[in-house]
């Protein structure tokens, strides 16, 4: 039983403060995941936690003990780290035993539990080697093992799985997602790859420069982004995004062009609010090639002419110019298209966000 | 001859350069040792002469008997020198060793302040010639009423050691990852277990490699020990050799024979230890 919570939990080095007072209530057994681009202060956060690294004001709790000046021993965590952490002059065996060993566990006590974790990650054959004889799946597959032995409150990871090739990354993301099921603690996993904390996570917490953009699960931070940075590093390829003006119930881009204003935010925008607008590539489409989600009076219809496009099998991405940059859509069953080809475009703007220009706040109440 | 056979002899050929010069490296090297262990199986006459002898035409042991059997019969009180060199050599290695760990480590594993002028002027020291210290040591050591102790010398040797066990020994656990003292940590150990547990273990190589220099430089060291001590209970193996000097004569081959003894301990402490000097220990324990 664990929640953790974080009140006003700060970071400073010398002058620089690094995490600005970030709030943060995780639930017991809940998955979350902290994501941001490098420099967004979201290892800090995660080391904090861990307790390897002091905190500079505000509190951390750890199922609803205050655990602030603890040594990360005595806060029953564990912990995989990026580069796995393994201790080399130990074979697989000794690794995932060395915590129960330190906490003077029985010899019988540790080989069942040595036993129970290598058959959950199938390592049972290779406990006998030593951590460079193993490649990087089973290097990484042991680094969990060592945080399961130890049966935790709550486990973290650090950009677990940044060192592993493209496949093998997807692979451990699915071991990763059945082990949460299994053992079902509370994780926080720390990730620069979106991809990673949409599929993993129950929650996402989207960090920048040491504050919170946005707490929420992935559905809600991607079709709800509370901001134009959220909207931008969620979704792959990611949001069209487009500075333009509020005209009279139309949006006036830099280049001339116009859009209808989407209905669901003429409540909120006045005639000469500077605005961010975004339309993500699966709801700018060519015609004919796309679902639109909302009512179909509002999928505007407009000619462009086609830049680039990249075919990748059952979609192609189409880049088309508008407002004198491209926008990538994504065009499903496709045929054949060719550069600087004008096509008709569905833009399915009950889909659309729009963001003050200025606080880069979303505008949907 | 074809292209493939060709490129076979001049592989062959430039393997087999590669081997005479590393024999004549290897000559170059070992040669004055093998002198000395020849020398000290000759007579006198043979080592003097000119053109030299290459091949001994006779051998014998009379130089180490003569060595062993005490005053007024050629000897002197090599079992003396030989515990006064061991005792002030491990001694001193211990500490040195044991100082360099914990600056090694501090420099390795944290931040504080002016830490490259401390660093520096711990290399700085190295500069100064050990003879040049001698005297002023000297003056030092008689106020005190250490001199010609074993104390005197350990203190010496320590100061002369420390910085450069200090520089080896912050080099080799740079290169043990922080992250496994922090998974350590996490994995129950408090600060200390999870350095004498997984920080200590891998960089034991390199501090053992520190340990066999600082024990050489202390077994090997003549210029202040000739200074520091003067009588049995104190001098060292090298400053022994001087025993063999009268004044008018040098006997070489005693001298030749007393360096043989010398070396065989500091040769075969190094043959042990290379073999845990093996590098790599750490791979494997993060990404690669």
């Amino acid at each position: 039983m664990a929640t953790v919570s974080l009140k006003k939990l700060t970071k400073r080095y010398g002058n620089i403060e690094i995490v600005h007072g970030i709030d943060l209530d995780i639930t017991d057994r809940e998955f979350i995941a902290l994501v941001g681009p490098s420099g967004c202060g979201k290892s800090t956060t995660l080391r904090m936690i861990a307790g390897l690294e002091e905190i500079s004001a505000g509190s951390i709790e750890i199922g609803g003990r205050v655990v602030n000046d603890l040594p990360p021993r005595s806060r029953n965590i564990s912990m995989v780290f990026q580069s796995y952490a393994l201790y080399p002059h130990m074979t697989v065996r000794e690794n995932l035993g060395f915590s129960l060993k330190i906490a003077g566990a029985a010899k019988e006590d540790m080989d069942r539990r040595v036993a129970e974790a290598s058959a959950i990650l199938g390592l049972d054959t290779l406990l006998d080697r030593r951590p460079s004889q193993l490649s990087g799946g089973q290097r990484q597959r042991v680094a969990m093992g060592r945080a399961i032995v130890r049966d935790p409150d709550v486990f973290l990871f650090d950009e677990p799985l940044s060192n592993l090739d493209a496949k093998l990354r997807t692979q451990m993301r699915t071991e990763i997602k059945k082990l949460h099921a299994k053992v079902r603690s509370t994780v926080i996993y720390v990730t620069h790859d979106q991809v990673e904390a949409m599929t993993l996570a129950d929650r996402i917490v989207i960090m920048r420069d040491g504050h919170i953009e946005q707490v929420g699960t992935p559905d809600e931070v991607f079709r709800r982004p509370a901001t134009r940075f959220v909207a931008g590093f969620i979704g792959s390829p990611p949001m069209n995004l487009h500075e333009a003006r509020v005209d009279d119930g139309q949006l006036v881009f830099a280049s001339g062009e116009k859009l209808p204003l989407p209905h669901q935010f003429k409540a909120n925008v006045t005639t000469g609010d500077k605005v961010v607008f975004g339309l993500r590539p699966d709801d700018i489409y060519p015609t004919g090639h796309g679902i639109s989600s909302g009512d179909a009076a509002d999928v505007h219809q407009i000619e462009l002419p086609i830049t680039v496009t990249e075919p990748l099998g059952n979609e192609t991405l189409v880049f088309v110019e508008f407002n004198g940059s491209d926008w990538v859509s994504r065009m499903l069953n496709p045929r054949p298209l060719k550069s600087g080809e004008r096509v008709a475009m569905s833009l399915d703007l009950s889909q659309a966000h729009l963001f003050a220009a200025d606080t880069g706040k979303t505008l949907r109440s | 001859m074809d292209e493939n056979s060709s490129a076979r002899l001049k592989r062959r050929l430039l393997g087999i350069v590669y081997r005479i010069g590393l024999f004549l490296a290897m000559l170059t090297i070992c040669l004055p040792g093998l002198w000395i262990v020849i020398s000290s199986l000759r007579p006198t006459v043979e080592i003097m002469a000119k053109p030299p002898v290459w091949i001994p035409k006779e051998i014998s042991f009379d130089a180490y008997v003569a060595m062993f059997s005490g005053i007024g019969k050629g000897g002197i009180p090599v079992i003396e020198y030989f515990r006064n060199s061991l005792i002030v050599s491990v001694t001193s290695t211990v500490i040195a060793v044991a100082i360099g760990m914990a600056g090694g480590y501090a420099f390795a594993r944290y931040r504080f302040r002016s830490k490259s002028s401390v660093f520096l002027g711990l290399m700085l020291t190295r500069t100064v010639p050990g003879i040049a210290l001698s005297l002023p040591l000297f003056f030092l050591y008689v106020r005190l009423g250490i001199i010609d102790t074993h104390f005197g010398l350990i203190l010496a040797y320590v100061a002369l050691n420390v910085p450069f066990t200090i520089w080896l020994i912050d080099g080799f656990f740079r290169q043990v990852p922080k992250d496994l003292a922090e998974a350590a940590q996490i994995d129950g150990c408090t600060r200390w277990q999870a350095f004498w547990q997984v920080e200590f273990p891998l960089a034991g190589p390199g501090i053992a490699s520190a340990a066999i220099f600082a024990f050489l430089t202390c077994w090997n060291e003549f210029a202040l020990a000739s200074q520091l001590t003067r009588s049995v209970s104190a001098k060292t193996l090298p400053v022994g050799l001087l025993d063999y000097t009268a004044e008018f004569t040098i006997d070489w081959r005693g001298m030749c024979a007393l360096a043989v003894v010398m070396i065989i301990p500091a040769l075969t402490l190094t043959y042990i230890v290379q073999k845990h000097l093996v590098g790599g220990l750490t791979s494997g324990a993060v990404k690669g």
